[in-house]
């Protein structure tokens, strides 16, 4: 017990002296994220010095071994990390899919020259990763993937087509579900990593509903894949696939909360009207009670004691939260956040997050799809 | 950490298969309802649950108890949820035990608590609602003593009880925290009117009309115009202890649903086969999960005097609450026709669900609660 609170002191008293202060205000929207790669252009040199300190020490992956640029920590250690960084409000210093997705696939699965090679790089924000799961075909139904990756001896040869992969066109790598045999549908899939760059890869952003386009079409045309950049084996793709979704799906359980510490009924200012005070309460309840089930399911992940389909729980419940949280927020601003492009509005901030949280409940497996998930392997339904 | 300890894991061990057997529904509730009993529960069950040191369970070690904390009573509610065992655990052990904690009349009654000889129930109700600040019940010096008069409601265990706490007046008005007092009561009090009412649950709680009751200067608990003190302390308890209820309520009605799922056959196939009733079962499993997670974090921060504890007590409470109402009614549903049968127990979860809810306050109470403690 005692070297748990030495290490909160020590850990307390030295984000005190190397979190600017710039880095202990909240983030106004995505955009503030430090998403890092050779292409991200950081707003400030605070923000450079945040991500520079915490990589220096493993930070950005506090639990990732300490050989593959992690900072070596145990679960308990990470907590109070975690603990300290919210009670001093540091934002997070990197955010990325090589952190929450690719990261715990290749620990799990990558060979020992795979991950000297490509964990570091991940720890130090160095390369930015985008995830090439979804095509036109093969949306809920992701097994049903025709990207296809041809054997050529020394390379894979790739032809096909993603959609909604995030953030493609800012990414400078991918790791890519490809059609590896056509004999078995979920045992002719293999996983591949390549480089944005290569010859034969293109990206088109898709205009949203919300106005954004955070999302891509991506294209390979004859793109060649080294074959020491296949994740696992060939044909067994997909359980490295779904183990990354696992990861995904925590992650984006998490953003039911969409961080906030306040109640919504607090951040609103109070809410006049009896009736969606009532609704409000209400949401505050459930919301309140997710963050207590959320700091569970990271204990019990953590203990090895949570049930391998647990995140689509997780998933289901945190983006239904998170969809419901910006309904409210509709109806208690009423017209004034009907604005678009107004400057009073930031560009129609407000609708626009609106609108962009009605994904959560469809990217990274519908929730339709997650309660399958639930009853089958948890509740052990027939036929599920 | 929200996983629990090796000694809970131990427990939980423990008193599972206890309460599943000795708690069964066919061996306690059915039981006592079928023939009448006027007390609702078993005295021997409440002597095993001394035996096994379980109504001692929050009173410290130094006083003859297990010292252990609201967690552990959870874990205990949850198995007694579970299987629907009448017992007056809530009452006694829990609330009672936290109201008098620190006080003189702790001396005199834990002992018969840990022996499993004494029950206590406690008087808070006035109206239809739970809001214990709305106390009117008045209390005025007499005496050595005081004299008190008024009427309370949903005494649960009222009849049964040797001690009713009662929370009154002796200063200010209803609404306010200052000013009121909780006296512990002997149940041959002189002007104490005690009337039984059997609830939809098959449990016992009284109406009491309580005309000039004297009582002792010693019968005070905590400080004259001071009782919101002890009287917090038992209404958090037992709020978080009924949201564990609850939740084992919700887990027994989901656990005979799903099992229900699993072997019925309509339409020549088994009816959890049909995606209709699959995502419905799924999303109740995680609203279980969700609260269960909620009632350990109350319980966590109540074992550590947090600041934070009531009003996670409160989101426990209304998430438990929503969370077994939709328990029960899909309950209810899913099993058709059979769940309308009094053979088949998942009715009884429905009603023990409808009574639990209502116990400490019901979740639009506890969600103003939430409102108010949050600052809006």
């Amino acid at each position: 017990m005692a070297e748990i609170d030495d290490f909160r002191a020590e850990t307390r008293s030295w984000l005190e002296a190397n979190c600017p202060p710039e880095m202990r205000t909240p983030m106004r929207s995505e955009k503030d994220a430090c998403w890092g790669g050779r292409k991200f252009e950081f707003q400030s040199d605070a923000q450079k010095q945040w991500l520079d300190a915490m990589a220096s020490r493993g930070w950005t992956v506090p639990d990732w071994p300490r050989e593959y640029g992690g900072g070596g920590l145990s679960a308990a250690e990470s907590k109070v990390l975690k603990e300290e960084m919210a009670t001093l409000s540091c934002r997070p210093p990197l955010t990325s899919f090589g952190i929450s997705m690719l990261g715990p696939a290749l620990l799990q699965y990558g060979t020992e020259e795979q991950k000297g090679r490509f964990l570091p790089e991940i720890a130090r924000g160095e390369i930015r990763w985008c995830q090439g799961y979804s095509e036109p075909g093969a949306g809920s139904d992701l097994a049903g993937l025709q990207t296809k990756a041809e054997d050529k001896g020394d390379h894979y040869l790739v032809n096909g087509q993603k959609v909604w992969t995030s953030y493609a066109d800012q990414a400078d790598w991918i790791f890519c579900l490809v059609r590896t045999s056509t004999e078995s549908k979920h045992g002719g899939i293999s996983f591949l990593l390549f480089d944005m760059e290569s010859p034969g890869v293109s990206t088109k952003p898709i205009l949203l509903i919300s106005g954004y386009s955070p999302f891509c079409e991506t294209f390979f045309d004859d793109v060649q894949v080294p074959k020491d950049q296949l994740v696992g084996e060939v044909n067994k793709g997909w359980d490295v696939a779904k183990y990354l979704l696992g990861h995904e799906r925590e992650m984006i359980s998490g953003m039911g909360l969409g961080g906030e510490k306040q109640a919504l009924g607090k951040a609103l200012g109070g809410v006049d009207d009896p009736f969606l005070r009532a609704e409000v309460a209400a949401f505050d309840v459930d919301a309140i009670a997710f963050a207590a089930m959320s700091e569970r399911f990271i204990d019990q992940l953590k203990a090895g004691e949570a049930h391998p389909a647990m995140p689509s729980m997780m998933k289901y419940a945190g983006t239904e939260l998170n969809k419901r949280r910006h309904e409210l927020i509709i109806a208690a601003g009423g017209s004034d956040t009907l604005e678009w492009d107004s400057d009073r509005s930031k560009g129609g901030k407000v609708a626009r997050d609106w609108l962009r949280s009605k994904a959560n409940s469809i990217e990274g497996g519908t929730s339709e799809i997650q309660l399958g998930i639930v009853a089958k392997h948890i509740l052990r339904l027939p036929g599920a | 950490m929200m996983t629990l300890t090796d000694d809970q894991r131990m427990l939980q061990e423990s008193v599972r298969p206890f309460m599943a057997e000795e708690g069964a529904i066919k061996k306690q509730l059915r039981h006592w309802r079928d023939i009448n009993c006027k007390d609702g529960f078993g005295h021997g069950l409440w002597k095993q649950f001394a035996e096994l040191g379980l109504t001692g369970i929050l009173i410290p070690e130094g006083q003859g108890g297990a010292g252990l904390g609201q967690v552990e009573a959870g874990i205990v509610l949850e198995e007694i949820g579970r299987n629907l065992t009448p017992s007056p655990f809530l009452t006694t052990a829990v609330a009672a035990v936290r109201a008098l904690e620190g006080s003189a009349q702790a001396d005199r009654w834990y002992p018969g608590i840990v022996s499993g000889d004494v029950v206590f129930a406690l008087a808070i109700d006035e109206g239809r609602s739970h809001n214990p600040l709305a106390t009117s019940c008045l209390a005025q010096r007499s005496g050595n003593g005081f004299s008190l008069s008024g009427a309370k409601q949903f005494v649960v265990h009222g009849a049964s009880a040797d001690v009713i706490l009662v929370a009154a007046r002796t200063a200010g008005l209803a609404g306010e925290i200052e000013g009121l007092t909780l006296f512990a009561v002997e149940r041959d009090a002189r002007g104490l009117g005690i009337e039984n009412v059997a609830l939809a649950d098959s449990s016992k709680a009284a109406r009491l009309a309580l005309d000039n009751v004297e009582v002792d200067a010693d019968a005070v608990i905590g400080e004259v115009d001071g009782g919101w003190a002890p009287l917090a302390r038992a209404v958090n308890a037992g709020r978080a202890g009924a949201s564990s209820e609850l939740i084992g309520v919700a887990t027994g009605a989901s656990e005979l649903t799903f099992d229900y799922l699993r072997q019925r056959k309509q339409f020549g196939r088994l009816i959890g086969e049909f995606q209709a009733l699959q995502h419905r079962a799924a999303h109740l499993y995680g609203e279980i999960e969700i609260a269960r997670a909620a009632a350990l974090k109350s319980a966590q921060l109540l074992d550590a005097n947090d600041p934070r504890a009531e009003l996670m007590t409160s989101v426990a409470k209304a998430k438990a609450s929503r969370t077994a109402a939709l328990a029960v009614q899909e309950g209810v549903q899913m099993h058709g026709g059979i769940g309308m049968t009094d053979e088949h127990d998942i009715g009884f979860y429905m009603k023990r669900e409808a009574v639990l809810s209502e116990l400490f306050g019901g979740p639009r109470f506890h969600a103003t609660l939430v409102a108010e403690l949050s600052g809006y």
